[in-house]
């Protein structure tokens, strides 16, 4: 794990490498008061940025190390900042779409596998082909063209005006960052109750694909252990349908499952950049999109970053949670 | 592929009406795509990405019978976009798709066929790049590289290879594990025509389905990142600037209809969609006619 992650960030260096010194200043200071006239060569020349690529690359690290990850020219911050200020709204929002994939998508997975070719089965393979075939930006925008161009419910942002007041107040204390957490401690119950309404729509877009890719792969592996010769067994002991579907079919099936969900929750991390996008949800997906729009390489860089050590350690912990459930694997 | 077995692929094909669907309406996109320059005549030969506008007015207009899907924000012809558009889908689709392949074929089939370390360096390289969800990774190089649709394909291939190069892996492993491959080494064959000879045929059939399925994610993967702003230019035909066009009209409250400007938002999204479909249906018969083995 540590060789990938040093991979991973030699790796970004590397396509920095591509770019001029004076546009890579904006990755070293740290505000702009540093870039006046005549100082940029001044910078160039103490960041060494005119030297050899391991140099740089050994300066840049270093700095990443101590938490400087340079200036955001986007947002006029340091991009430690604003990486510290929206990485809690983005967490908050993919565990708010996991948590609907793991239940609906294993659920109608295996719906759908005990009532194989029936009705049941064949409105479900629709639903995962919408779900393959809607691009989440597609997806995104008709919610938001009918459940607020047109019903007006559900409006895009973080949450409303009037509980941006309350949670931007001094008395209000940030605990984790989490809005609806943070909500729920301080006795907020409406604020709380705002912040939610404006994540179903975000959540929806973001949960609809996974949604379909898990109700595919339970399906399939639950029609393969539906079909062994245990289930069999257990049948020709005149158990009842259900205990033969709940506990020895799906036992074995949700093996395969429990990997793709974890799959699935690195996956929603890239999602997030668009779907932020689309609901101006200030999370670092939204702030990835702005910066690669304007330039800022400072505010690319250091998202990148952040999602390649979460994905890396995402995988670390689908790996053992894997060991964990199918103790075939820990033998090996 | 001799024809021989192509006939007995598409009669099985036929057979299945929701594989018939998939491959029918790729059928149709791919006449769209050819027949480009016929359904929609471009005004300046030169340039026929260029969509045209018919004023400078910001407000879309109304399908009618100038513009039959009616236009989008800058007076982009939605028409015009949606035909030339659907060029722009797969050539996006088959360059970042052909190159992401012949770059996860060498890599797979060099990492696969001769294993020991350079397996393992091979496959180390490969986890880094795995390391970043697809989007980020493409979104760093477009920034580096600055929008537009080159840039757009060089980051897709940059970050897509590994998924071909995993698979071939995987299938070469298992393929040359067969009696054949060592009668031919034992025969004295040399390794490329091994490779090419008796493992490749065997072991490219994962690849094929996966790539049928890639043709639709792919290019809206490239679509996405028109909508951030970061793949075509203005104006370029290209399914998601059009949807992101109408971003600006189906929200903002117009006052009175809020179907206003439903146009601008469904044709699009129709066209999108049903793109997606048709590949996705097609893949799925693929597999089930290449590997019985999966249940679906």
């Amino acid at each position: 794990m540590p060789v990938t992650l040093l991979g991973l960030t030699f790796l970004i260096f590397f396509f920095t490498s591509f770019l001029s010194p004076y546009q890579l200043v904006s990755a070293y200071v740290t505000s702009p008061r540093e870039l006046q006239a005549g100082n940029v060569d001044k910078i160039i020349e103490k960041y060494g940025l005119n030297q050899n690529f391991i140099f740089r690359y050994g300066r840049w690290i270093d700095g990443l190390v101590h938490g400087n990850f340079g200036w955001s020219l986007s947002l006029n911050e340091p991009v430690s900042k604003v990486l510290e200020q929206r990485f809690p709204a983005t967490i908050e929002l993919t565990i708010y779409a996991i948590i609907p994939v793991i239940f609906i998508g294993i659920w109608l997975g295996v719906v759908a596998a005990s009532h194989h070719n029936g009705v049941i089965d064949q409105v479900l393979r629709v639903v995962a082909l919408l779900g393959y075939s809607v691009p989440a930006f597609v997806l995104g925008l008709l919610l938001l063209f009918i459940l607020y161009g047109v019903l007006g419910w559900l409006p895009p942002g973080r949450m409303d005006q009037w509980a941006q007041m309350i949670y931007y107040a001094k008395s209000f204390h940030h605990y984790t960052g989490i809005a609806t957490l943070d909500a729920l401690l301080n006795g907020r119950i409406w604020v709380f109750l705002d912040i939610l309404k404006h994540l179903i729509d975000p959540v929806l877009t973001l949960s609809f694909l996974s949604i379909a890719g898990l109700l595919r792969i339970t399906r399939s592996s639950m029609l393969e252990s539906l079909g062994q010769d245990y289930i069999r067994t257990a049948r020709a002991k005149g158990l009842s349908e259900r205990v033969v579907v709940n506990k020895h079919a799906k036992r074995n099936a949700l093996i395969p499952a429990t990997t793709v969900a974890g799959l699935m929750f690195i996956g929603m991390l890239g999602g997030v950049i668009i779907t932020e996008t689309i609901f101006n949800y200030p999370g670092i997906g939204s702030f990835a999109a702005q910066a690669a729009e304007q330039f800022d390489y400072a505010g690319v860089l250091g998202v990148a970053v952040v999602f390649g050590i979460v994905t890396v350690i995402g995988n670390l912990i689908v790996d053992i949670s894997y060991a964990i459930i199918d103790p075939r694997v820990r033998v090996g | 592929m001799n024809m021989e077995r192509f006939i007995k692929i598409a009669k099985k094909i036929a057979r299945n009406p929701t594989s018939l669907a998939g491959l029918l309406l790729v059928l149709f996109y791919v006449a769209i795509a050819i027949f480009a320059p016929f359904l929609a005549k471009p005004p300046y030969p030169d340039t026929p990405y260029q969509m045209p506008q018919s004023g400078w007015s910001a407000i879309p207009k109304p399908p009618s019978w100038q513009n039959p899907f009616g236009t989008t924000q800058g007076q982009y012809d939605l028409y015009y976009g949606i035909i030339w558009g659907t060029r722009t889908a797969f050539k996006v689709g088959i360059v970042v798709i052909g190159l992401a392949l012949i770059i996860g074929l060498i890599v797979g089939t060099i990492s696969a066929y001769f294993g020991g370390w350079v397996d393992e360096v091979l496959m180390r390289i490969t986890d880094i790049f795995l390391a970043f969800p697809f989007l980020v990774g493409v979104i760093v190089i477009v920034a580096i590289l600055g929008p537009g649709l080159n840039h757009v394909m060089w980051a897709l291939v940059i970050f897509y290879w590994m998924t071909y190069a995993r698979l071939i892996r995987g299938s070469v492993l298992e393929v040359k594990e067969n009696q054949y491959v060592m009668a031919g080494r034992a025969l004295g064959t040399p390794g490329y025509r091994i490779i090419s000879r008796h493992i490749l045929p065997n072991a490219i059939f994962p690849v094929i389905i996966q790539s049928s399925m890639d043709m639709a994610t792919i290019p809206l993967m490239a679509a996405a990142l028109s909508f951030l702003g970061l793949g075509a230019p203005v104006g370029y035909a290209s399914w998601g600037q059009l949807v992101s066009f109408s971003r600006n009209w189906i929200v903002s409250s117009t006052g009175g209809n809020p179907f206003a400007y439903w146009y601008t938002i469904v044709f699009p999204s129709v066209a999108i969609v049903l793109y997606a479909m048709g590949w996705n249906l097609l893949g799925d018969a693929l597999r089930d006619i290449f590997d019985p083995r999966m249940l679906i």
